[in-house]
């Protein structure tokens, strides 16, 4: 949609070369197979339905699959058929290829939209599909296969003349062998599984010590996530930019780039803000990297979409060919903003054996735009991915310049079985600086509450001065961790953060008062009109203002000062405005107007200023959270609910596990995950941070370590097991005698 | 109902003949629609009358309002200070977190005690009021720990009583809200014995759940000896874990009867009474806990078929109009000096909806307003008074009241009367028995009946306008109010031409100045005694109000008075 606006902008720019395109058209319907009519998608989520949208547009069926986890999500909704292919791990469905392939022939659908991760890279599933009439949307498999292996792409590409990172991309995999390479190329060294991507499994050496940890780490993960667990090694650039180029082909030997993308800032070696056209590089630089990306394309023979990642060396400005991604990016939307056109109505055209659209001269380059991805995840706890229910999500109204890719709607659950992230929030601008500001307008907007979420750290990010000067590289996060994470010593930023907790506080107060007694109001004046005038605004009293009271207890993360509680006073002004106090000397009440405007919206009226604000509320663990939007604020609160839910009867008064504070050098869950290694024996004596168990979650391997020298307690968990958030692990005792007792609260599940 | 035949006849002909004139009903219907009952505007704002009413009400109010300030301060800081700091809410906050959010409170009257006893007694030591918890109507009774450890003076239990014949007259739920050391011991003599002291509290308790009126207690503080039996005679009570203690003798007591040395809380603690005795029914960890408990006691009444919550009264009209005029000249109508007139009808004209007002026999008895409105919705009969009653007034009167009584209209009585004419003339004119007829009216009539004191109030025309002793639902005063059985000066006279007569006997000559001295003595008296405070001190009232509250007042009591299904009414003899 958004870039159809695009077309209608750049109409003069399109209608121009509109004949040449039609004819270019025509004379290919000729020589063109029947095209597709019926597509399933295997895949979820957000890229399940951004195709479905363009294959509808284009009057193509859709057939979506889904696992248990997944049977009322938005993805499903979105198709004309759903087939179901298994239980909720993505090995046992959506990287079942002989369900998914079972799907296609059941609902008859022609081709195989593959979207990203999942099947998406794998050579033999687009093999199998080749063999059974499937069209495969995406690369051949030949080309799958070069590229999957890191090894092998590099080989290619370094006898194509494409520039490559020094490095060891060899079949022998001893360790021995690994390591003397190692020593070779030079640290730091950089271990990456051959196959696959987003980060997965990819580590940092610093030093020879760590060496081989890290690499058989990195094994493990490999052979879990793609079942290959090859490695290779190269150096290590210390400042490096990730710039990658979009690149497309057809059928008939034509290939074309659609300019970069620069996706430099990254955490966990995983993507969140990604910008099309990369920031301060010079239009030489810019086709030079277009040209490689060409040839890197050529040289193996490929069609449909792919990007090529170049890895740029920003003290040197040297560029290196890094890998070639085989599918449609999760960044692909920058590109489409720029260039005004729909690259997976592109992959189907290719797929149909249509030639490309366009020329590479006829290709567009137009303003700039901005991908933030917004990922439930923990952020202080290291963007340890989050799991939930999203009790509140409202995102920014969608426009020609402002999009929004979901595949999760409000009440969904972000389970730990896929990917959190919960939505890319895409902006254009005419040049980066409105782009900007559009991009952390958005941002402010974006409302999600029940789980945690990344959206304030992109919001500081997006703000800070260095990004604003396009001063972008992968360890831009690490560099300047002290302006993006919050921290605690710094008491002025924290006294000037819980004074806009107090203020966001008091609105809360006149917002919930005001929406409590108008819901009372509503509820009781239906049936029985003669109760409503008890229920009159404000309410009445004999000779005094009404007052109520609220606890608020702000999530505060400056903890330092320990003092995040809120008691406000609130009294009924015979205006119907709220006074709201605090309780505290020094700060004066504040007399706040609030109207309720639906469900969630207020408008709010504060010492002369008329604003809007928006609320989330929601029950969680026995309290009652509030989350409160206005201007580029986000507060969360929690509220005590009187025990008014509790099924607690009078025996329980006796302290429960909840308040009760684990012993100290207990272990628990740092979040719900697969045990898939334990390391030691139970009993067994440890040293401080030597590794205990390896947790998988997301995707990614957590080791939890012994937080002291002692003797493990009570570890029970055995590879396979499924663990909850929280639960305990295992303890460490200074002790060999020490008996201890564990609230055990784990339900084991075997997986 | 004009209205209703002229609509009807309209639309049965299109035009129709009014004294044997053709005229377009339209506009008849039209007039009539804009003039009929709508009370004018008839305040002169300039007027020196206005401003001096204005300024000497205003000060009345201040007045009131710093009694009431003080009254709000429950029994002063330190002892507000000790009761936080055992995690206890003050009655007034324990109120407010069993209501509905942002619901409405009547309560009843807070200046009780008032310079009635040589030390002070905030709202006699106990809080009472109606509101909405789960949209049921309740009366709340909550004792004040704050002030005399919640002990029960004659007034407090005056105030508990009459907070109970309320709920037992309205049919409301009572949620008694107990932290009191029992009965205060040194005026035992007060509290204990008679008919309408402590005991009376449980016998209410078993009198109205026997009549299906929910009886629940939270036990948030200490409920010693006779207290104890308020939670056990509760229909569903609730005990609050480390504060809440029931016991028919505390832990000294004990020690001295019996030598068993136990606390409070193993005594009578809610561990002991949940657990074992099954004193309590529901175990809360902390007074949140409790009052929320409360509320879902209340939330799981059903009350359907107890005639609770449907009125057979007539329908609400819920899209009602607010009177035309500012409300808050109500406290500029009112002369201080009970001898200037005020029209009544500027009283009703401020609290009635849309200022509408249907007067009934406009033209006869004119000393008595009569006439029908609506309040917030709900129709209402209005009593007021425009001057002395005469025969006329009276008979107007009684005839208006059975109207209301046929039609299950609740009344509303707006006194402010000096009383039924004397005289020759009108004593052979049957004053007596007009009176009488209007008394009888009155005291027979079962619809809900609230009266407000806007001015005087003396004599049998305190009687005939529902006073205190006719058990209307509700009454209130309004600070300029005077209730006496006659004026102070009157009084004077009398008792001075006794006195003189007497002395005369006696052989003693009485002198003017010791005469006036004498009138002076009985005027102070009748002055001090017949001021709203020392009435509304002894609970001769359920308030004082500000006169700009008497809207929203009266509409609250006349709708807490329609929680129950209408009752029919039987006159006695009207002598004739």
């Amino acid at each position: 949609m958004a870039s159809m606006a695009i077309i209608r902008r750049k109409l003069s720019h399109t209608q121009l070369h509109l004949r040449i395109v039609r004819v270019r058209s025509l004379s290919d319907s000729a020589s063109a197979s029947k095209p597709l009519e019926k597509i399933l998608v295997a895949n979820r989520g957000e890229i399940a339905c951004r195709i479905m949208r363009t294959a509808k547009r284009l009057g193509i069926r859709t057939v979506a699959v889904y696992s248990d986890a997944d049977r009322d999500s938005l993805h499903v909704k979105s198709a004309d058929e759903a087939v179901r292919i298994g239980p909720p791990p993505a090995r046992l469905s959506y990287l079942s290829a002989s369900s998914i392939l079972e799907a296609a022939v059941r609902t008859g659908a022609q081709a195989i939209h593959p979207g990203y991760g999942f099947m998406s890279e794998s050579a033999e599933f687009a093999q199998v599909c080749e063999d059974k009439g499937l069209t495969f949307i995406g690369p051949p498999a030949s080309a799958i296969r070069d590229m999957g292996d890191k090894s092998a792409s590099k080989r290619i590409m370094g006898a194509a003349g494409v520039p490559i990172v020094p490095g060891y991309h060899g079949n022998e995999q001893d360790i021995e062998v690994m390591k003397k390479e190692a020593d070779r190329i030079g640290y730091p060294i950089l271990i990456k599984p051959t196959h696959g991507g987003g980060g997965k499994g990819m580590r940092i050496v610093q030093s020879p010590e760590e060496f081989v940890e890290s690499f058989l780490g990195a094994q493990r993960e490999a052979a879990a996530s793609f079942g290959i667990s090859t490695i290779l090694l190269e150096k290590y650039i210390t400042q490096p930019r990730h710039i990658e180029v979009q690149i497309f082909g057809d059928k008939h030997g034509n290939v074309l780039h659609l300019y970069e993308r620069d996706c430099s800032v990254q955490r966990r070696h995983q993507k969140i803000i990604e910008e099309a056209p990369a920031p301060n590089i010079l239009n030489d630089f810019r086709s030079h990297l277009g040209q490689a990306a060409v040839s890197a394309a050529k040289a193996v023979g490929y069609h449909n979409a792919g990007t090529v990642e170049f890895i740029v060396d920003t003290i040197s400005g040297q560029f290196y060919f890094m890998e070639m991604n085989t599918r449609l990016q999760v960044e692909h939307p920058v590109t489409e903003m720029i260039v005004g056109q729909d690259l997976v109505e592109w992959q189907i055209r290719v797929a149909n054996g249509e030639a490309l659209p366009k020329s590479q001269s006829q290709v567009p380059l137009s303003g700039h735009a901005f991908e933030a991805r917004i990922y439930a995840e923990n952020v202080p706890k290291g963007f340890l991915p989050a799991t939930g229910v999203l009790y509140h999500y409202h995102h920014v109204p969608v426009s020609s310049t402002v999009r929004v890719e979901t595949g999760v709607e409000q009440g969904d659950t972000v389970s730990m079985h896929y990917d959190p992230m919960i939505a890319k929030l895409v902006v254009w601008g005419e040049n980066r600086a409105t782009a900007l500001v559009k991009l952390k307008d958005c941002l402010s907007k974006f409302q999600v509450a029940g789980l945690p979420t990344n959206i304030n750290f992109l919001q500081k990010l997006a703000s800070h001065w260095a990004f604003e000067n396009g001063n972008v590289e992968t360890h831009f996060i690490e560099r300047f961790k002290d302006d993006l994470f919050v921290n605690p010593a710094n008491s002025v930023v924290a006294e000037e953060a819980f004074n806009a907790a107090r203020f966001s506080a008091r609105l809360v107060a006149a917002c919930i008062i005001e929406k409590e007694h108008s819901a009372w109001k509503e509820n009781l004046s239906g049936d029985n009109g003669s109760l409503s005038m008890w229920y009159s605004s404000p309410p009445f009293r004999v000779h005094h203002c009404a007052r109520s009271t609220m606890e608020l207890e702000w999530e505060n993360e400056y903890d330092s000062s320990g003092s995040n509680l809120l008691p406000l006073s609130i009294t009924h002004k015979p205006d119907g405005n709220y006074l709201i106090e605090t309780g505290e000397n020094n700060f004066p009440g504040l007399e706040v107007k609030a109207t309720n405007l639906d469900d969630h919206d207020f408008r709010v009226e504060v010492d002369g200023l008329i604003m809007d604000v928006s609320l989330a509320v929601y029950t969680k663990d026995q309290a009652k959270h509030i989350h409160i939007w206005y201007g580029s604020h986000h507060h969360h609160f929690k509220q005590r609910m009187g025990l008014e839910l509790s099924e607690e009867d009078e025996s329980q008064h006796k302290p429960s596990f909840e308040t009760a504070s684990h012993p100290q050098g207990t272990i628990v869950a740092p979040m719900a995950g697969l045990v898939v290694k334990v390391l030691v024996e139970d009993g067994t004596k440890v040293e401080e941070g030597q590794p205990i168990l390896v947790l998988e979650a997301m995707k990614m391997e957590h080791v939890v370590k012994a937080p002291s020298a002692g003797y493990v307690r009570g570890l029970l968990v055995s590879t396979g097991q499924q663990v909850s958030d929280g639960s305990v692990l295992f303890s460490v005792k200074v002790s060999h005698f020490t008996f201890c007792i564990l609230f055990i609260v784990i339900t084991y599940k075997m997986v | 109902m004009l209205r209703t035949v002229g609509r009807r006849a309209a639309s049965a002909s299109g035009s129709w003949k009014l004294w044997g004139m053709k005229v377009n009903p339209i506009q008849i219907l039209q007039r009539k629609h804009c003039s009929m009952g709508v009370l004018p505007d008839d305040i002169d704002r300039s007027s020196e009358a206005f401003s001096r009413n204005s300024k000497a009400m205003g000060s009345l109010i201040s007045d009131l309002q710093s009694h009431i300030n003080k009254i709000l301060a429950g029994g002063g800081p330190e002892a507000v200070k000790r009761n936080r700091s055992r995690n206890k809410f003050l009655p007034r906050e324990r109120i407010d977190r069993l209501l509905d959010p942002g619901a409405s409170f009547l309560e009843l009257s807070q200046l009780a005690g008032h310079e009635l006893y040589e030390e002070n007694l905030p709202a006699g030591g106990i809080i009472t009021g109606i509101g909405p918890v789960h949209g049921k109507l309740c009366m709340f009774v909550a004792n004040d720990p704050t002030v005399k450890g919640g002990t029960y003076y004659p007034i407090t239990v005056k105030k508990h009583l009459r907070a109970q014949e309320i709920a037992a007259q309205c049919k409301l739920p009572c949620i008694y809200l107990v932290d009191s050391g029992g009965a205060f011991l040194p005026k035992q003599a007060e509290v204990f014995p008679d008919k309408d002291n402590f005991g009376r509290i449980f016998y209410n308790q078993a009198v109205m759940s026997a009549e299906g009126i929910p009886q629940i207690a939270l036990v948030l503080g200490s409920c010693t000896a006779g207290g104890a039996y308020i939670p056990a005679m509760a229909d569903e009570s609730v005990m609050v874990k480390g504060n809440g203690t029931i016991f028919l003798a505390g832990p000294p007591l004990v020690k001295a009867a019996t030598g068993e040395e136990v606390s409070a809380e193993d005594l009578g603690g809610a561990s002991v009474h949940c657990k074992t005795s099954g004193v309590s029914d529901y175990f809360a960890q902390d007074e949140l806990h409790g009052l929320s408990l409360g509320r879902n006691i209340v939330k799981n009444l059903h009350m359907a078929g107890k005639g609770g919550q449907l009125s057979g009264l007539q329908k609400i009209n819920p899209e009602f109009r607010e009177p035309l005029y500012d409300i808050k000249e109500l406290r500029s109508i009112a002369p201080t000096d009970h001898k200037q007139h005020f029209d009544i009808r500027s009283v009703i004209a401020r609290i009635v909806d849309g200022s509408e007002f249907d007067e009934f026999k406009k033209l006869y008895g004119t000393t008595l307003v009569t006439g029908f409105a609506r309040i917030f919705g709900q129709p209402v009969g209005i009593i007021g008074n425009n001057g002395i009653l005469f025969n006329e007034s009276a008979l107007k009167g009684a005839h208006f009241i059975e109207l209301c009584t046929q039609r299950n209209i609740p009344l509303v009585f707006l006194q402010n009367i000096t009383g039924f004419m004397v005289g020759s003339r009108s004593e052979a004119n049957g004053i007596a028995k007009s009176g009488a007829k209007m008394v009888m009216a009155v005291s027979c009539a079962k619809v809900p009946k609230v009266t407000i004191i806007v001015g005087g109030s003396f004599g049998a025309g305190n009687y005939a306008m529902c006073g205190r002793a006719y058990s209307p639902n509700f009454m209130f005063l309004w600070p300029n109010a005077r209730i006496s059985v006659m004026g102070g000066a009157q009084a004077a006279g009398v008792l001075a031409q006794i006195e003189k007569v007497n002395k005369k006997k006696q052989g003693i000559q009485w002198n003017k100045e010791e005469e006036e001295i004498f009138k002076a003595k009985v005027v102070e008296a009748y002055e001090k005694e017949g001021n709203s405070y020392y009435s509304t001190a002894r609970l001769w009232d359920d308030g004082i109000i500000d006169p700009s509250d008497t809207r929203k007042v009266v509409g609250l009591c006349i709708s807490a008075s329609m929680n129950r299904a209408p009752e029919e009414t039987k006159f006695g003899v009207f002598r004739m």
